[in-house]
């Protein structure tokens, strides 16, 4: 459905994107994981048409980007990442102008959106720009996905969108997805890359790895375990002068550690009873499953 | 019976479902309907612009104030002093004793004009036929010094006829008109040809360029290009809200000044209506033109301001006439749409020649239409770089 061969793009000497090359399968949730100015957004663009890669080619849908772009936007929708509304069109005004802009309607295509699109409906009369940070995505999202598109480029869609309302958007994606349609999905939550079927894991303009989600953890080999200490700050400094952890990171209420390979010997009981040594005080160390974000970390090492 | 049933459903579905282009005009007008200080202003401009240029060249000239000096002080002079004060444009506030005096009043900047007599005026009048009568006048406002130097002519000829209307010798009262700080004072303009110039390309050129800029600047525009709809018709739906403004805008300046300030469409009002369309026509494209090269509200405003609205003021002959330029500034009005717009308004509507007298500035403003048009459609990017 997506096709792109050594994308290279390069914004005056920095380069944005580096050998690009991936597939999407029809129907499939692709999700592209990676921080901020890792060249998701340039990405988008390229395949959404809107600008052109330095080096490289990419079909949409059979059609090439550069060529056939015309076509491309008649069969794809973009929800670019600093997406705004009109703010001076009411809600239902702006829903309807996009649905309207797509050769469709609201009521042809609400059951798409129903589930989203209730919690903002109460206020369909107020002006875009007058809604809560929150409802404005809400809003955004439904005009993006108002228009039933065969492939759908989502850049970002959830950030800045409360924990529920994330939930109910990736239940809409797999209900689009049940339809038939073909999603690439950006986000820099680790979380939402267990929700889609592959994942491209990119930093610096470089895809680190392509699999499924579960293929991606599988690769990681190294051993990890989570430590927990009452001060979080002295620990993270004692373990990354430990001799033999390889490298440490805060994740939320825990640090992740992962061990040199030499170091077979190490259990979490020796970790923490070196921890405790160094006076550290309520020490928890649990051997753990790595997650996407270890996995992230690790190949971003490489 | 299946086509009979796909027309319907066809029909059916055109009834409800609003084209693209229709829905995306609806929304331009919300946009301008809804930005309601802006709007305002954009109604109101014209009347305002008019009404300032209008209250600013009738009520100027009125009451000046006079000094007379009068060394005859016979029958012609006291006439002609009571007349000036007897007519709503002058008030005599002083008369000299001594014609050092004159310089005085006018570094005092206590009087408008100075109206000198030459000695014995009725009797060199009566026995040599000719009198002098020097109009001195404080030239730093030079269309109100032209309009009190017109004023106050018309007084002295029509007392020279009134006292010598039944005599058959030819007497002439010969008023020797001199200007103080202007002496090469270039003639009145007409404003309303100058306002309507401005106004629509005010609407039409900053407004598109504008109003484009903006969906820019806040990100729709690359939801836009992305989608079914035709890049053209973006831009032509943006188009459509500002060409209707202006043409209100145009039939208020007209009735404005027809029928407040008195001034005529003396020639075809259809030939009127052409070329002002043809003048919306280029400012919509050069609008066009400058929204392709710029990405934010800012620029556009910055350019449109910079780059149109200066030169139309300066440049058009609007303010200042054009043969008073140095030859490169003439050379530059030559490219201003506005200064052939204004040429043929004021032929049509002040001098009331007719469609052949406009025939250049129709023909120029046509040319320039083809070519703006043509360079905003080769300019116009489908993408974002």
């Amino acid at each position: 459905m997506i096709s792109c061969s050594a994308i290279r793009k390069n914004y005056g000497k920095i380069p944005a994107l580096n050998n690009i090359s991936f597939e999407v399968q029809k129907g499939e949730i692709f999700g592209l994981i990676g921080p901020d100015g890792a060249g998701k957004t340039t990405f988008f663009r390229i395949l959404t048409t809107l600008i052109l890669a330095d080096e490289g080619s990419a079909t949409v849908n059979g059609y090439d980007v550069v060529r056939s772009y015309e076509s491309v936007r008649k069969c794809v929708g973009y929800m670019p990442g600093r997406f705004s509304l009109y703010q001076d069109l009411t809600v239902a005004e702006n829903l309807e102008f996009f649905a309207t802009v797509f050769n469709t309607s609201i009521q042809e295509n609400y059951d798409l959106i129903r589930d989203i699109y209730q919690q903002i409906e109460p206020f369909k009369h107020r002006r875009a720009g007058k809604l809560s940070g929150g409802m404005k995505q809400k809003l955004a999202l439904s005009c993006a996905l108002i228009h039933k598109p065969t492939v759908l480029f989502l850049d970002e869609p959830t950030t800045g969108v409360d924990p529920v309302s994330r939930k109910e958007f990736w239940g809409m994606l797999k209900r689009l997805q049940h339809q038939g349609i073909t999603i690439l999905v950006s986000t820099p939550y680790m979380d939402e890359a267990g929700l889609c079927d592959r994942i491209a894991l990119i930093q610096r303009g470089s895809f680190l790895s392509i699999d499924t989600p579960a293929g991606i953890v599988a690769g990681f080999r190294k051993r990890l375990f989570s430590v927990h200490s009452q001060s979080m700050s002295q620990l993270l400094k004692d373990l990354r002068g430990l001799a033999f952890v390889e490298s440490c990171y805060a994740f939320g209420d825990s640090h992740h550690i992962t061990l040199k390979e030499q170091a077979n010997t190490i259990t979490s009981e020796s970790i923490q009873l070196q921890l405790h040594q160094m006076g550290h005080q309520h020490v928890v160390v649990r051997e753990i499953q790595a997650g996407i974000e270890d996995c992230f970390m690790e190949l971003s090492n490489q | 019976m299946m086509f009979f049933i796909s027309w319907r459903v066809m029909h059916r579905e055109k009834q409800n479902k609003m084209s693209p282009f229709l829905s995306f005009v609806r929304k331009e007008f919300y946009h301008i309907f809804r930005d309601k200080t802006t709007t305002a202003i954009l109604l109101a401009l014209p009347v305002l612009m008019l009404m300032l240029f209008g209250y600013a060249i009738t009520t100027e000239v009125k009451n000046s104030r006079v000094a007379v000096y009068d060394p005859s002080n016979d029958l012609f002079t006291r006439a002609v002093i009571e007349k000036l004060n007897a007519s709503e444009y002058f008030t005599v506030v002083k008369m000299l004793k001594t014609s050092d005096e004159i310089n005085e009043q006018f570094r005092k900047g206590e009087v408008k004009m100075v109206i000198a007599f030459s000695e014995k005026c009725y009797q060199n009048m009566l026995h040599t036929g000719t009198a002098q009568v020097a109009l001195i006048v404080d030239g730093t406002d030079p269309n109100s010094s032209k309009a009190v130097v017109g004023y106050a002519s018309a007084i002295l000829a029509q007392q020279q006829q009134d006292m010598f209307q039944f005599t058959n010798i030819p007497f002439q009262v010969q008023p020797e008109i001199k200007l103080l700080y202007n002496p090469t004072m270039k003639g009145a303009y007409n404003f309303v040809p100058g306002v309507m110039g401005m106004i629509l390309m005010l609407i039409c050129a900053m407004m598109t360029s504008i109003s484009i800029a903006k969906e820019k600047e806040m990100g729709t525009m690359e939801v836009l290009l992305v989608s079914p709809v035709k890049p053209s018709h973006i831009i032509l739906a943006k188009t459509i809200p500002y060409f209707v403004l202006s043409l209100i805008n145009l039939s208020t300046i007209l009735l404005i000044s027809v029928f407040i300030l008195g001034v005529p469409v003396a020639g075809s009002l259809f030939w009127l209506l052409m070329l002002s369309l043809v003048y919306i026509l280029v400012n919509l494209s050069l609008g066009l033109v400058i929204s392709s090269v710029v990405d934010n509200q800012q620029t556009a405003l910055l350019i449109s301001g910079m780059v149109l609205m200066l030169p139309v003021i300066m440049l058009s002959g609007m303010m200042f006439p054009v043969e008073n330029m140095p030859v490169f500034f003439q050379w530059i009005s030559q490219v201003i749409p506005a200064k052939w717009y204004i040429i043929g308004v004021k032929k049509i509507m002040i001098k009331g020649l007719g469609f052949e007298a406009i025939l250049p500035q129709l023909s120029v403003l046509l040319g320039m239409a083809i070519l703006l048009i043509g360079v905003s459609i080769k300019k116009f990017r489908y993408r974002l770089e």
